[in-house]
């Protein structure tokens, strides 16, 4: 379980999330919808631990443990996950390689034994086809010269092997044709379970349709300033998010 | 492979500082009294029964360096060493003349059990299967031992001490020594033609291609001790062999002096790749003690359509001065250096290489991954040239600086001279910082900060690390690993 209790985060002086009150239960799946700048990304970077972000009041607890003092592995060998938004290349070091550096580091800080090297080809290449990511992207460096949906099923698959108790996907839809978005929803629905949660950030209430939430929140400046159930979702599609925006409205 | 399981555990026990190379080996020695002098040259060369010639040769190098100055040019700053407060000779007492690993003093055995370097003809390094690795291993100021010496000898191959060689082989020794790199090239090599104690020799007949890799391990024990080892390769026509390098150094709070003299000789088709993987003791973290790395090392492509390739990887001692060098003589002959070159805390490097292109259509590539951390100071330094009748020359230079945190320093100096209007030569240079969003990504993926930087310069260094030969890649990513350790945070 996920609590958000009066989270207020600055950067550089500059207020960006201004008291977000949010709970998350375990096998729950909620989804957050706002506008750009509205502060989805940051509120996702935070419960992730990137620094340059202040919190300035409030915590997050996970699990019933404040994680505000752990470091962005802990959190993750704590059953964390972040998709990002824009996935970051890190060249020269191949797409395995990289894979089987992060499933061994979890599996230390969890206190659980190294795979061996054929179990881990095993594991990688089994859920790489569930997700459609062809063997030849595994050789290349990592996230490198990957199209956007390329980018995003390596997220995804990330998130598979990494094993998390709470998932948080931000604007994974963004950039997929709709084959992609379908296979991608796919393998989210796949890891959908009783003690697994997930928050799906999104601009588009497309994505929904295809991972249907137990709830919507709407947020806007920073702060959540509506709650519903998936027809929400609907609603805003068609009237936008006007009505909760001053300065859109 | 239980023998390199256990001394690889051995070695994690130890617990030295980070520097896990860092213990003595309590040895009796046999030493020259303190001080060079005319007296010391004799002494080195009697005490190896060395023929006449050599010692005539050792001789005048010793005149010269009298005569010379230190390099200034360098951008190293340190406390240069005293001449007369260094031992220029020590030997461990009971390996005087060790013929084969039955003979090898058990204590000398174990410190290297301790290093993970496998003595025993029958382990293999790394845990690359099948691969098999000779070994010559100075240890101070003589080679030990050399190992798969008869099954080299099948092939035609010599590998062996290079006081061995001046005796067994003085033709070939006299023919190639001092012909790359002269007696009076530099302060340090001068020095080294003079007190010169051991080292590898290696020939390779032609036509041959060399059944193994050929491997030195040199190891600095004795306090006060200059290591001068001399390395002569020569690959004759048609041959082709594979050579790799290693060294390390126990922590001490003196400065140890390295000047090491490498000559590579490559005639007509033949290809030498000669690949270092330095480890030398930097220092402590205020930059106490640590190797003196001035190192002259050159290859001579004498032939037609040679080829010589360096690589490199430097992580350890407090100064680096080393440019890794090939003379294109032969026509069509072809020059590569790949280098990594890491420095953390105080440590200085000043490193690169000359590619001194005079045959024709010849080609040169250079490829430099500088990173430097904490305090360090990183310059590359190259130069490339053409001669008059170097018509065709091509070099290719691609020098790229990582700096991780904002305390660090990076330079690179690169020269370039072509005589000859028909030289082309591409230079690219990039200055990078190991980025924030780099690291937050994978540190989002349960990576810790350390293995977050590793994994990056890895990365970042892999063109060099695939140069390397197989057994030695996996060693070498832990390594650089290890170099970084306390960079961030
Ligand atoms: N590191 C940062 N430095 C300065 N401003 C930032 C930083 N991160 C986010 N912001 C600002 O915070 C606001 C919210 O951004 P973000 O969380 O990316 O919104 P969303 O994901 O909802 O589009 C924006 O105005 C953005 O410019
Ligand atoms: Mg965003």
């Amino acid at each position: 379980m996920l609590e958000i209790k009066n989270l207020h985060v600055e950067v550089e002086g500059q207020p960006i999330l201004n008291g977000i009150d949010l709970v998350i239960p375990d096998g729950e799946v909620h989804a957050i919808m706002g506008p750009n700048g509205s502060g989805k990304s940051t509120l996702s970077y935070v419960i992730a631990g990137k620094e340059e972000y202040d919190i300035t009041e409030g915590d997050i607890l996970y699990n019933g443990e404040s994680i505000l003092e752990m470091d962005p592995a802990e959190r993750v060998a704590a059953g964390l996950f972040l998709a990002f938004q824009y996935p970051i290349e890190i060249p020269g070091v191949a797409t395995m390689t990289f894979l089987r550096t992060a499933i061994n580091a979890v599996r230390k800080e969890r206190e659980q034994d190294e795979l061996s090297i054929p179990d881990m080809m095993k594991l990688i290449q089994g859920k790489a086809k569930d997700l459609g990511v062809k063997p030849e992207m595994l050789k290349r460096g990592l996230n490198v010269g990957f199209s956007g949906g390329e980018k995003k099923r390596m997220e995804i698959l990330q998130m598979a092997l990494l094993d998390p108790g709470m998932c948080i996907l931000d604007e994974t839809d963004s950039g997929l044709d709709i084959d992609a978005l379908r296979i991608v929803s796919e393998g989210v629905n796949a890891l959908r379970s009783e003690n697994r949660s997930m928050l799906v950030i999104t601009h588009y209430q497309r994505l929904l349709n295809y991972i249907v939430p137990d709830k919507v929140h709407v947020m806007t400046d920073g702060k959540i300033v509506r709650t519903g159930g998936k027809e929400l979702a609907l609603e805003l599609e068609d009237a936008g998010y006007a009505e909760y925006d001053e300065e859109l409205a | 492979m239980a023998a390199v399981k256990e001394t690889i555990d051995q070695v994690k026990e130890l617990d030295l500082d980070k520097y896990k190379y860092g213990f003595t080996t309590d040895i009796e020695t046999v030493k020259a009294p303190k001080g060079l002098n005319e007296d010391i040259v004799k002494f080195i060369s009697a005490k190896k029964d060395e023929p006449e010639w050599m010692l005539e040769w050792r001789m005048d190098a010793y005149e010269r360096w009298l005569t010379m100055k230190e390099p200034e040019w360098a951008k190293v700053e340190y406390e240069k060493p005293d001449f007369q407060d260094l031992y220029y000779y020590a030997a461990p007492k009971s390996s005087e003349a060790p013929k084969s690993l039955d003979e090898v003093d058990p204590e000398l055995l174990a410190t290297y059990e301790k290093l993970g370097i496998p003595l025993k003809e029958q382990e293999v390094l790394a845990g690359v299967e099948g691969a098999k690795v000779a070994m010559d291993v100075v240890f101070d100021s003589v080679s030990v031992v050399t190992t798969f010496k008869e099954e080299l000898a099948k092939a035609g191959v010599i590998f062996c001490s290079i006081s061995e060689a001046i005796k067994e082989h003085p033709e070939l020794v006299q023919k190639y020594l001092g012909s790359v790199v002269p007696k009076s090239d530099n302060f340090y090599a001068t020095l080294n033609s003079a007190v010169f104690s051991d080292g590898s020799f290696v020939y390779i007949p032609p036509g041959v291609r060399c059944p193994m890799e050929l491997s030195t391990y040199f190891r600095i024990n004795e306090e006060n001790t200059g290591q001068f080892e001399r390395t002569l390769i020569i690959a004759d026509k048609g041959s082709y062999v594979s050579y790799l390098e290693g060294c390390t150094a126990p922590m001490r709070d003196e400065n140890q002096l390295h000047a090491a003299v490498v000559e590579l000789v490559a005639l007509d088709d033949a290809e030498i790749k000669y690949s270092t993987v330095q480890n030398w003791y930097p220092g402590d973290k205020d930059g106490k003690g640590g190797v003196f790395n001035f190192v002259t090392k050159r290859g001579d492509c004498r032939g037609a359509n040679s080829k010589i390739s360096w690589t490199q990887v430097e992580t350890g001692s407090a100064i680096t001065w080393k440019y890794p060098s090939c003379i294109l003589r032969g026509d069509n002959s072809q020059g590569e250096f790949y280098s990594i070159a890491i420095s953390n805390g105080l440590q200085q490097v000043d490193s690169g290489t000359k590619m001194v292109h005079l045959g024709k259509n010849t080609s040169s590539r250079i490829i430099s991954k500088g990173i430097s951390a904490g305090k360090s100071s990183n310059t590359y330094r190259g130069l490339v040239s053409a001669h008059k009748k170097a018509s065709g020359a091509r070099n290719f230079t691609q020098c790229d600086s990582l700096l991780i945190g904002d305390q660090c320093s990076a330079h690179t100096v690169p020269y370039i001279e072509a005589k000859n209007s028909t030289a082309t030569f591409e230079h690219e240079a990039t200055t990078s910082k190991i980025s924030d969003d780099q690291m937050f990504y994978a540190q989002a993926r349960g990576l810790n900060e350390e293995e977050a930087v590793a994994l990056i310069v890895n990365g970042f260094a892999r063109e060099v690390i695939q140069q390397l030969p197989m057994e030695f890649m996996a060693e070498t990513q832990k390594l650089i690993g290890i170099s970084l350790e306390g960079s961030v945070g």
